[in-house]
């Protein structure tokens, strides 16, 4: 490219890659948008929530019961929000060329990462209702279990930062995927937010 | 022109077959583009002829009912998911970095992903014939219906969501190549009118398609895992897939006909000599369009009771606004133009006209009342095909007519081209017109069979000897396509005496496109160059 005659990227503001990447995102916003619009008309249809007049005597003899436990969310919440924060020191460094800060602070938020998922699915074990038990049991696991996907996704998305940190990739000038794996993992972080306060707040 | 020596890169040593698989040049993603989407065009199309064949004649039992609605469910998934909208991705991966300038696509192997998840894709929504029969749900797959078919719906769905996020990524790309990377002195309105329409379609596509994504993936928890989204015994609602399958499925109408508008745009000023008539009204016609199209989707479930009808039919009206705007500049730009009738402008004239049909009964139906009695009759399959093939399937002629010289850098037959556009535009409206009158009439869309009573026979075996007339037209095509292979590359680099930048290079272009570009002071800097014009 470089001895072509076509100017090929523009210099100023985002590059290439950071505008496709925040497309890229913009498109999931929408996926998300589809499961929440799916939520809250079930909302909106239902009489009571949570539905326990839809349970069948048989679901609610093998003790089915529509309730989520808030405390241990409630917990792995905070734990999602600091990384976010953390994720944000891990940019803050290498942007000062600080690779040791990098390299420490992504390793915090990939084990903040994983907690939030071991308590999730240690969540998931505790419930009293599955996928299949009415509308409630459906989006519940629907949208979480795809938050979750997302969470691994972005756990790995840091792993390979860390990897290529570790590698001694990425300075104070070039360091565009640790900012676009922040964008990421802050994407995560506030579709959480947003799910926690539908799931768990909103009564 | 001096020509520059550039050296070979190592990968212009593979051999000729890997060079075609590892390729990201997109002028190449480009071509295989259109040899995937052509060849499912040629399977949507047996597909029809069989459904024709089944509804020659009453009572006809040429297949069963089960195979009937896995052959019409299908020839939309297949014309829809694996021809329209791709077909607009290869033409738009071939052209779009020509007209404004680039070198290539802004992201060259996500580009060759976008393309190589459509083969796997297409095969795994057919493999479903192998495994005890394909998706039968129809293209919309509704509720109820959807949530009992067979496993053939599940690799439908699967294939659906992998072919979303060939679009996606995809729209991506082309939405960052335009905004990034324009040649000194084109701006944004001084892009071409296909590259205008490329963009408002991957908007589209990167807001409508994902949700199209988490449709599909909550009917595939409710078939799989026992989930309720759409079944109302556990809460959920059937309606709830209808909203969200038409908030992406009625913008994906303008993600298939707005490039097609774009092809007609760049062909009408061509062959009438005149520069296009409005520019800039028509760019933001298309925004209006792509707009305005996120706020109809409803206009598909009137009869469902449960959507607020008259916002709708408003809105439906208003989208009609943007469309009109686009005949007048259409029709100005043939105004007083010296026009000449070479093959893509027979298809491009063939849209205007046939569009301008599936636009005004498309409009009939916008009205609550009319929807109401037309509903899922066959007067909305003659809309559909009137604006699906009477006009994005002309467009697709028009363009491959009109861009063969530069992709291939070979001549088409004119006479050839004629007999095709003139058999294709025969038995188009023979096929289709019969649909509005039988829908009129009452026969439902879908039904696998009717009586002699109905009175249906005369008009569907008109419509039937018409689909088959369209068959016939593929041949002259086929014919002129083969013969083209076997004649030399002679092509001049401008061959129409056209208006845009990739006619400004070699026929076909070099890997790297161009070796020079000519000052860019309007969205037709050729047209510019010939009449000594250096400033707007």
């Amino acid at each position: 490219m470089a001895s072509h005659a076509v100017a090929t990227q523009h210099k100023q503001g985002l590059s290439n890659g950071m505008l496709g990447f925040i497309l890229f995102l913009a498109s999931e916003v929408m996926f998300f948008g589809g499961l929440f619009a799916a939520y809250f008309i079930a909302r909106a249809d239902a009489r009571e929530w949570p539905p326990e007049y839809l349970l069948t005597p048989e679901q609610v003899a093998s003790g089915v019961k529509l309730e989520v436990e808030f405390w241990l969310p409630f917990i792995a919440t905070i734990l999602l929000v600091l990384s976010s924060v953390t994720i944000q020191f891990a940019v803050f460094s290498i942007q000062r060329g600080n690779r040791s800060g990098l390299i420490r602070w992504t390793f915090v938020s990939i084990v903040l990462g994983l907690v939030f998922l071991v308590m999730q699915v240690y969540d998931y074990s505790q419930l009293h209702f599955g996928v299949g038990d009415t509308i409630y049991g459906t989006t519940f696991y629907t949208m979480t279990g795809f938050h979750g996907l997302h969470v691994a996704g972005g756990v790995i998305f840091m792993g390979i930062i860390l990897a290529r940190s570790l590698a001694g990739q990425f300075t104070a000038a070039n360091h565009e995927a640790v900012e676009a794996c922040s964008f990421y993992w802050h994407f995560v972080d506030v579709v959480w937010i947003a799910l926690f306060t539908t799931l768990y707040i909103i009564p | 022109m001096t020509s520059i020596a550039i050296p070979r890169p190592a990968y212009a040593e593979r051999p000729w077959i890997l060079d075609w698989l590892m390729t990201v040049d997109h002028k190449k993603l480009g071509i295989l583009y259109l040899y995937t989407t052509m060849f499912f065009f040629a399977v949507g199309g047996i597909l029809a002829l069989l459904v024709r064949t089944q509804l020659a004649v009453a009572d006809n039992t040429f297949v069963n009912n089960d195979a009937y609605n896995q052959i019409f469910t299908m020839h939309a998934s297949a014309m829809l998911f694996l021809f329209i909208i791709p077909v607009w991705a290869g033409f738009g991966n071939y052209i779009v970095p020509l007209q404004i300038g680039a070198a290539d696509m802004a992201f060259p192997r996500i580009n060759a992903l976008s393309f190589w998840l459509i083969p796997p894709a297409g095969l795994l929504m057919f493999s479903g014939f192998l495994f005890g029969g394909a998706a039968d749900a129809g293209w919309t797959a509704y509720s109820p219906l959807a949530r009992g078919s067979g496993v053939g719906l599940d690799l439908w769905i699967i294939s659906v969501i992998i072919l979303g996020v060939s679009s996606t990524i995809g729209a991506a790309n082309f939405m960052v190549t335009m905004f990034r990377m324009r040649a000194p002195g084109m701006t944004m309105f001084r892009m071409p009118i296909f590259c205008w329409t490329m963009l408002v379609t991957a908007v589209l596509q990167l807001l409508a398609t994902p949700v199209l994504a988490s449709a599909l993936a909550m009917l595939y928890i409710d078939r799989n895992f026992g989930g309720s989204f759409f079944d109302p015994n556990g809460g959920g609602n059937a309606i709830l897939w209808q909203n969200i399958f038409w908030f992406y499925s009625h913008p994906a109408v303008y993600i298939m006909i707005l490039p097609g508008m774009g092809i007609i745009s760049e062909v009408l000023p061509v062959f009438a000599r005149k520069p296009l008539f409005g520019y800039k009204a028509f760019v933001f016609a298309t925004m209006g369009i792509g707009g305005l199209g996120f706020s109809v989707w409803a206009h598909h479930m009137f009869t469902t009771g449960a959507v607020l009808k008259p916002w709708f039919g408003f809105m439906t009206f208003m989208i009609g606004v943007p469309t009109g705007v686009k005949m007048f500049n259409w029709l100005g730009t043939l105004w007083r133009g010296s026009i000449t009738f070479e093959a893509p402008m027979l298809f491009a004239l063939g849209f205007l006209s046939m569009f301008l049909i599936g636009g005004i009964n498309g409009t009939f139906s916008a009205a609550v009342p009319v929807d109401f009695a037309i509903h899922d009759t066959y007067f909305v399959v003659a809309h559909i095909h009137y604006v699906l093939f009477g006009g994005a399937v002309f467009a697709v002629f028009a363009g491959l007519y009109y861009w063969f010289p530069k992709i291939w850098g070979r001549r088409l037959d004119e006479r050839l081209a004629r007999i095709h556009f003139a058999l294709q535009f025969i038995g188009f409206n023979l096929a289709f017109f019969p649909m509005h009158l039988l829908g009129l009439d009452g026969m439902p869309r879908r039904i696998a069979t009717y009586s002699e009573s109905s009175g249906w026979e005369t008009l569907n075996l008109i419509s039937t000897i018409g689909a088959f007339l369209i068959g016939v037209a593929m041949i002259p095509f086929i014919i002129n396509v083969v013969m083209a292979f076997l004649r030399p590359k002679d092509q001049p680099n401008d061959p129409w005496e056209a208006n845009t930048l990739e006619w400004w290079t070699t026929s076909p272009p070099p890997v790297h496109n161009f070796d020079s570009l000519p000052e860019v002071h309007s969205e037709r800097p050729l047209w510019d160059l010939r009449h000594g014009k250096t400033a707007h």
